[in-house]
């Protein structure tokens, strides 16, 4: 317990500036925006509901959402600046997540402007008319000072919101709080996903609570409250984005999927580089489909991925040939198509597997997915919703003609849960996975060679395919991390009890595998 | 010196015009009250001598000069307003309210504070409330700020609808009696909407009246209690019977 704290500590700061840093820029964009516009609609009636009706719409869309619609618009913006101008704009990570906080902090502050200055007494402004004030004076001397309080009103409004969704940009590779919730989710450490919610929530009071001296200092008139609290927030802000500052940025940039193996080999490739001299940050929690494009489009240098996981869903292959001749045609495949280089494979493979308790598959009488085929009617299958729309749930259900009773989506974690407390019978498993081994599971036999092979392989990004001192880095992972092996630190991380960081996972991890000392 | 020609105001979907084909020269010097009954375009009229209103048809001229030429902010800085909405600026004091025009005008500093100081004297308030906010003031002495404000920066014409409506009699008639006496002493040229004729009678040299937009009755305030104008004889009756009314108690 106390060394998951103190883990969850040790990353504060960089978590905290990054993730302060990400709302305030958002804000600042969000404002810099909906100021201006709701000004001008708070003056031309027939602007308002068209403005008002856009930014409701906006916050209509779940923030989780938003945040990863910008990746592929982003993606195809910087396809099209790469051809037209020669640079193109990064699609991940920070560039995203500013981009749809900032939209979504535009309703409060777009509200609340224009319901402040449209509802100033009538007397007053044909008083500011009638005293010879311009338009803009009447804005300035009259309208905005009148109308401050509930600006202010609206800021804290979306300074709340903005600090809350901002935990969200961890799955657009954007670091933040997030980061603890997400990686907690996937490892189960509820340490890390309570550590994240409380920082968050921290942040989201000092921020409202400074803003609220602005807020009533500022309807009051009274300059000493309006100091105290904006520069109680400037001082805040700065202490919390010094860490920031003083970070050199990671020279090499990581990437992981959302699970706990990924987790685990990313922390082992940045502290293999950090041995050879190498800064690195991580870029974790990303989806599936995101990684491989973000090493394409050059935003990360490597990460490791699984070779079954490329054949289908982007070679769209649906044969199914040995071991070696798929790596060796996804090597080429690769190179070819995005100058990705295939460093290798780091010799274990994670196969998608279909598992069941032991006990279940001996009273069934299961042992291969043809016998499985036969009884399936009566089960019910767990599965992640990743699975459901990959080729090789198509393949293996018509391959084997799988029938199920019923078939029920959980997120990775909970899918394990589910088949514990017979909610379901079966669920999708990968072979590497440590719960297998907890859980005294059994994984079926294929023989019909419905999947193909899940080789973890280390890949490179084009911009570093010459980079020597990276492949010398990284060259010793290829065949140094064997089944057994992976499954046990998996396990660590995964288990209830004693459970480790990812982090204290990898450095175990690496000197078994003799990859650290 | 105002001179209104030939002035129509019709609103966006209204039936009729507001105010219909007046025509008024109204000399330096003089008091002006427009008085008729509630929709009778007295306000709409008076609105068009500073364009809070712009006219429809027609042309105003405000000494000599075609006040369409203006741009309207620096036609209103020479126009003092004074109106029943008071419409002092909360977050001023008294004494930013006062000298907002000269700010607006650009007035050097200590011209702005000498005047304000000046025409704060006028209104008879105690020194202290220069600094007060609108909000800690009683109504009649919000509207003598008002008055304050509206001569800061030395305006010749000064247009006024209903300046003390929403003031008690006492109040009402001490404030009409005092601006009476500014506009003697300072050679401005007013011209006040009221409802009231009574008012109308003791504070104006002239009194125009209003029907339907247009001007059914113009002489002095004896000439309108004398009955000589029969379209507006209705409007005076009262103010008449109460005079004498008082007259007969008196004596």
């Amino acid at each position: 317990m106390n060394a998951q704290l103190a883990a969850a500590f040790a990353t504060l700061p960089n978590y905290l500036s990054q993730h302060v840093l990400l709302s305030l820029s958002s804000m600042a964009l969000g404002a810099g925006v909906s100021l201006p516009l709701a000004i001008w609609a708070a003056r031309r009636p027939r602007l308002r509901w068209p403005l008002l009706a856009a930014t409701s719409l906006v916050q209509t869309i779940p923030a989780l959402a938003l945040l990863a619609l910008f990746y592929p618009l982003l993606l195809a913006l910087s396809g099209a600046t790469q051809n037209l101008l020669g640079a193109s704009v990064p699609s991940l990570g920070f560039l995203p997540a500013l981009l749809a906080l900032a939209l979504y902090a535009m309703l409060p502050i777009v509200r609340a402007t224009i319901s402040s200055i449209a509802g100033i007494d009538p007397a007053i402004t044909e008083a500011a008319d009638a005293v010879g004030m311009t338009s803009s004076q009447r804005l300035w001397r009259v309208e905005l000072p009148l109308a401050a309080p509930s600006i202010v009103g609206g800021f804290r409004t979306a300074m709340v919101w903005t600090i809350g969704a901002a935990t969200l940009a961890t799955p657009v590779g954007q670091v933040s709080l997030g980061n603890y919730i997400f990686s907690g989710l996937q490892t189960e450490n509820w340490v890390f996903v309570l550590f994240g919610c409380a920082a968050s929530v921290a942040v989201a009071l000092v921020a409202d609570q400074l803003l609220a001296l602005v807020e009533t200092g500022a309807a009051r008139r009274d300059w000493k409250r309006i100091f105290v609290g904006a520069g109680g927030f400037v001082l805040a802000a700065l202490a919390a984005l010094a860490p920031a500052a003083h970070a050199t940025r990671g020279a090499y940039v990581i990437g992981a999927k959302n699970f706990s193996e990924q987790y685990i080999l990313a922390d082992l490739m940045a502290l293999r580089l950090q041995a050879a001299g190498l800064s690195s940050e991580k870029r974790e929690g990303l989806g599936s489909a995101v990684v491989f494009r973000a090493l394409a489009a050059n935003d990360i240098d490597v990460y490791v991925d699984y070779s079954g996981t490329l054949w289908t869903s982007l070679m769209h292959r649906t044969d199914n040939p040995p071991r070696e001749k798929m790596l060796a045609e996804l090597r080429d495949w690769l190179k070819r198509t995005s100058g990705v280089v295939m460093l290798g494979a780091v010799g274990f493979e994670n196969n998608y597997a279909l598992a069941m308790k032991r006990e279940r598959a001996r009273q069934l009488g299961v042992t291969t997915l043809v016998d499985l085929a036969r009884v399936a009617p009566q089960l019910t299958f767990g599965t992640d919703l990743e699975f459901q729309s990959r080729p090789e749930w198509k393949s293996l259900r018509d391959v084997y003609e799988l029938r199920f009773r019923a078939i029920k989506s959980y997120n990775p974690t909970f899918m394990y849960r589910a088949l514990d407390d017979g909610q379901a019978d079966v669920i999708t498993a990968f072979s590497s996975d440590g719960r297998i081994l907890a859980q005294n599971l059994v994984t079926l036999d294929d023989p019909k060679n419905a999947f193909p092979h899940y080789d973890a392989i280390v890949l490179i990004a084009q911009k570093r395919a010459d980079d020597a001192k990276l492949r010398a880095a990284l060259q010793p992972f290829v065949g140094a991390i064997d089944l057994a092996r992976m499954r046990r630190a998996n396990l660590e991380v995964d288990r209830d009890q004693e459970k480790l960081t990812p982090r204290a996972a990898a450095e175990k991890l690496g000197r078994e595998a003799g990859l650290l000392k | 010196m105002i001179e209104l020609l030939g002035v129509s105001v019709a609103y966006d979907g209204a039936p009729r015009p507001a105010v219909r084909d007046v025509s008024l020269a109204i000399p330096a010097g003089e008091f002006v009250a427009l008085v008729g009954p509630s929709g009778s375009g007295k306000t709409s009229l008076l609105k068009t001598i500073n364009r809070l209103i712009a006219p429809t048809s027609g042309v105003i001229r405000i000494e000599d000069r075609d006040a369409a030429e203006f741009p309207t902010h620096e036609l209103r800085r020479r126009i003092g307003y004074v109106f029943q909405g008071v419409g002092l600026f909360p977050h001023m004091s008294v004494r930013e309210n006062i000298a907002i025009t000269p700010s607006l005008l650009g007035w050097p500093r200590e011209q702005i504070v000498a005047r304000v100081d000046a025409v704060f004297d006028l209104i008879a308030l105690p020194r202290d409330y220069l600094d007060r906010a609108p909000a800690a003031l009683s109504g009649g002495e919000r509207q003598r700020v008002a008055v304050a404000r509206a001569l800061a920066a030395e305006p010749r014409i000064v247009i006024m609808d209903e300046p003390f409506g929403a003031l008690d009699p006492v109040t009402r008639d001490a404030l009409g009696q005092a601006y009476r006496a500014l506009h003697e002493r300072m050679g401005l040229t007013t011209v006040m909407v009221t409802h009231d004729t009574q008012e109308a009678a003791l504070l104006a040299d002239r009194i125009v009246v209003l029907r339907d937009g247009a001007v059914v009755a113009d002489d002095t305030p004896r000439a309108m209690l004398s009955g000589a104008h029969p379209e507006a004889t209705g409007l005076f009756d009262t103010p008449r019977r109460q005079a004498a009314a008082i007259a007969d108690l008196a004596r």
